[in-house]
């Protein structure tokens, strides 16, 4: 057999880097650092039409000063630009199709301008790739989404590039070993350039320019809930959710979703779960970022270790101070990666718990309305049983055990399940309904014109749903009608709840399938905030010894 | 916005009535409500009168109340609720702890 063997040059991905930078060069005041006044004209000089370009940020810390910069580029010279980026949170990340520089996105998240994503598809100014989860799209940072220019935030550089990313290193280590070991180049906003770093989070030569940003980057406290707006509604299905669940399985690690519910269980565990004998049985181990409302669990003695996405604002001095439990760097200060943290939500935790917007009769759950294309980030990685895990636990095995229908899935080989929770009321605020016939996603598929519904979390991966009615451990279930009958059963006055049959719900609570907070032995008139162990933000800080330093907006004392 | 009041009687096992004369139970801010709960001989029957300005959740506060007076046995009761966009279960709360005060021993 005869080869034919390709003619190629086999580095011109180096070349071409090579070329702009020597076209940058001039622009250099020394090191590697750039003058911000200079940012546009780098910007213009080292991408070119149809690059895949990233621009840093998520759930915290977003790389905005350069995001201004890309809207500020002459489309002239620089359009119709692949972004590739983690989160779409400001408006530069937008703008940017707006004014014809990008044309391409994928993406995994996008908090405020979820809105104006489904109206620039609807109106032809921006083509979407997918939806991805973070680790999906890290993945394929690696695959066949590699940026050719990275824009990226870090705390502080020195004059050879090296950066300190500390407390919010988040996505930075992923993006920039994805674009410079692909020979692509790594431009990064800079709150402070300093002669020495604390540590070294990302080694200078990695790194192609740095910018003193004007100011600082945002970054948002996105973790942080108030005690004092915690309802009743939320103290009851956290009880519940610590007997019915984290009790009865004995769950050792886990993540918490964002939002009130979680906050609920986290300031209930030294107050209900102490009563209830939990502390050492159960929430030792958590991914997590450094949400104030687990202070009180911290200072109780519950946690063993929190490894963290990112950082949250205020908490520095109070995580720096409890190196045993948070992941902190030899200079002191944590280091945040949500590569890693990530890693372990999808395979390594026993359950993922969290608040969502609508289920449906199958356990289809999402946060998706009808007008905003928003993602979820990494809920569908924690939120899911992860079929490469090997390694068992407790409560894994409990739920694997449990399967109703684990003979006909399995056969004989001992399996275990990864506990998926759901935090739903039957009506949220403005009465609007957590349970839906059709979820939202089905429209928003339509309106966007998207291949697949954008379902955060699949029915099939479900195992447990919490609202005040009860909870229903759709694991045990062998059928989807049983599946549909026990979800029906706590659904309220709902749509769907009002379509459940008394005897089968009857049915299901003998069985074990469905327990109201009654069958959980739970006195509902008892579940109010007095059960908490913080009632607000001045009790966290107290509590934290006065490390804790919350932003000025949670200070209303 | 405009209130509408509505207005249900239920039929009870009365297996168990309230202690004091009345009791009151949280305020009408939003997406709470208040309770005044009024001991009233009236056969065993729990009656209710809902003010309230959402509209189209007739049926929902008839069943809430209704599981309500399922759930506890309770009787011989005159209920008035002010509702400010509560949802069921805050509304299904304070009602329990509204009875839970109710039925409270007078001199605690």
């Amino acid at each position: 057999m005869e080869f034919q063997k390709v003619t190629r040059e086999w580095d011109t991905r180096k070349k071409d880097t090579l070329a702009r930078l020597n076209a940058a060069a001039p622009l250099v005041k020394e090191g590697k650092i750039v003058d911000a006044k200079d940012a546009v004209a780098l910007l213009e000089t080292v991408i070119k039409p149809f690059d895949k370009v990233n621009i840093e940020g998520n759930n915290q810390k977003q790389a905005d000063f350069l995001a201004q910069c890309l809207c500020k580029v002459d489309p002239g010279k620089v359009h119709d630009l692949h972004m590739v980026q983690s989160v779409l949170t400001l408006p530069e990340h937008l703008d940017v199709f707006e004014k014809g520089i990008a044309k391409k996105l994928d993406m995994s998240f996008s908090g405020p301008q979820a809105g104006r994503i489904a109206e620039f598809l609807q109106a032809g100014k921006l083509e979407l790739g997918a939806i991805h989860t973070y680790l999906e799209l890290y993945g394929r940072y690696f695959l066949d989404l590699t940026p050719k220019v990275a824009l990226v935030a870090a705390t502080m550089a020195d004059r050879d590039g090296n950066l300190f990313t500390g407390f919010s290193t988040e996505d930075t280590p992923a993006i920039v070993e994805a674009t410079k070991f692909r020979q692509g180049i790594v431009v990064v906003q800079v709150n402070q350039i300093v002669d020495k770093l604390p540590r070294v989070d990302i080694p200078g030569d990695w790194v192609d320019f740095v910018i003193q940003s004007p100011k600082p980057f945002y970054i948002e406290p996105l973790f942080t809930r108030d005690p004092a707006l915690i309802t009743d509604a939320q103290v009851l299905k956290g009880m519940m959710a610590i007997k019915g669940i984290y009790g009865e399985y004995q769950v050792e690690s886990m993540n918490h979703g964002i939002g009130f519910d979680t906050a609920a269980i986290e300031l209930l565990l030294p107050t209900y779960g102490e009563q209830l004998g939990l502390k050492g049985k159960i929430c030792k181990n958590f991914i997590l970022n450094p949400h104030p409302s687990l202070i009180p669990a911290i200072e109780t003695g519950w946690v063993e270790s929190v490894h963290c996405f990112g950082g949250e604002l205020g908490m520095e001095d109070y995580v720096a101070a409890r190196s045993d439990i948070f992941f902190v760097g030899p200079d002191g200060s944590m280091r945040s990666n949500r590569a890693f943290s990530q890693t372990a939500g999808h395979y390594a935790i026993d359950m993922f718990i969290g608040g969502t917007l609508q289920i449906d009769p199958y356990g289809n759950s999402s946060t998706a309305t009808a007008n905003r294309v928003a993602g979820f980030g990494g809920a569908p990685n924690m939120g899911c049983d992860p079929k490469g895990r090997r390694h068992s636990s407790y409560a894994w095995l409990k739920c694997g055990e449990e399967y109703g229908i684990k003979e006909q899935m399995w056969g004989p080989v001992h399996r275990g399940k990864r506990l998926v929770v759901q935090l739903a009321e039957t009506f949220r605020e403005k009465l609007a309904p957590g349970f839906v016939e059709e979820l939202d996603a089905f429209k928003l598929a339509k309106n966007a014109n998207l291949a697949i519904e954008p379902v955060m979390i699949y029915g099939d991966d479900l195992t447990h749903v919490i609202t005040e009615e009860g909870i229903a451990y759709l694991h045990k279930c062998r059928t989807m009608e049983e599946r549909t009958a026990a979800i029906r059963g706590i659904a309220g006055f709902t749509e769907v709840g009002m379509k459940a049959d008394p005897k089968e719900t009857k049915r299901l609570r003998e069985a074990g399938i469905i327990k109201t907070p009654a069958d959980l032995g739970i006195d509902i008139s008892k579940a109010t905030r007095s059960m908490l162990a913080a009632k607000n933000v001045h009790d966290l800080v107290e509590w934290s010894g006065g490390l804790y330093n919350p932003p000025a907006k949670f200070r209303n004392w | 916005m405009a209130l509408q009041t509505l207005e249900f009687t239920f039929k009870s096992e009365a297996t168990q009535g309230i202690a004091k004369p009345w009791s009151h139970l949280g305020v009408t801010g939003s997406g709470d409500l208040e309770v005044l709960m009024e001991k009233k001989d009236l056969g065993g029957d729990v009656k209710a009168k809902v003010i309230t300005p959402v509209k189209g959740f007739d049926q929902v506060w008839e069943r809430m109340l209704a599981k309500f007076v399922n759930d506890t046995g309770v009787g011989n009761v005159s209920i008035e609720i002010n509702d400010d966009n509560a949802t069921p279960i805050v509304v299904y709360m304070r009602l329990r702890q509204a009875l839970a005060e109710a039925q409270a021993e007078e001199a605690e």
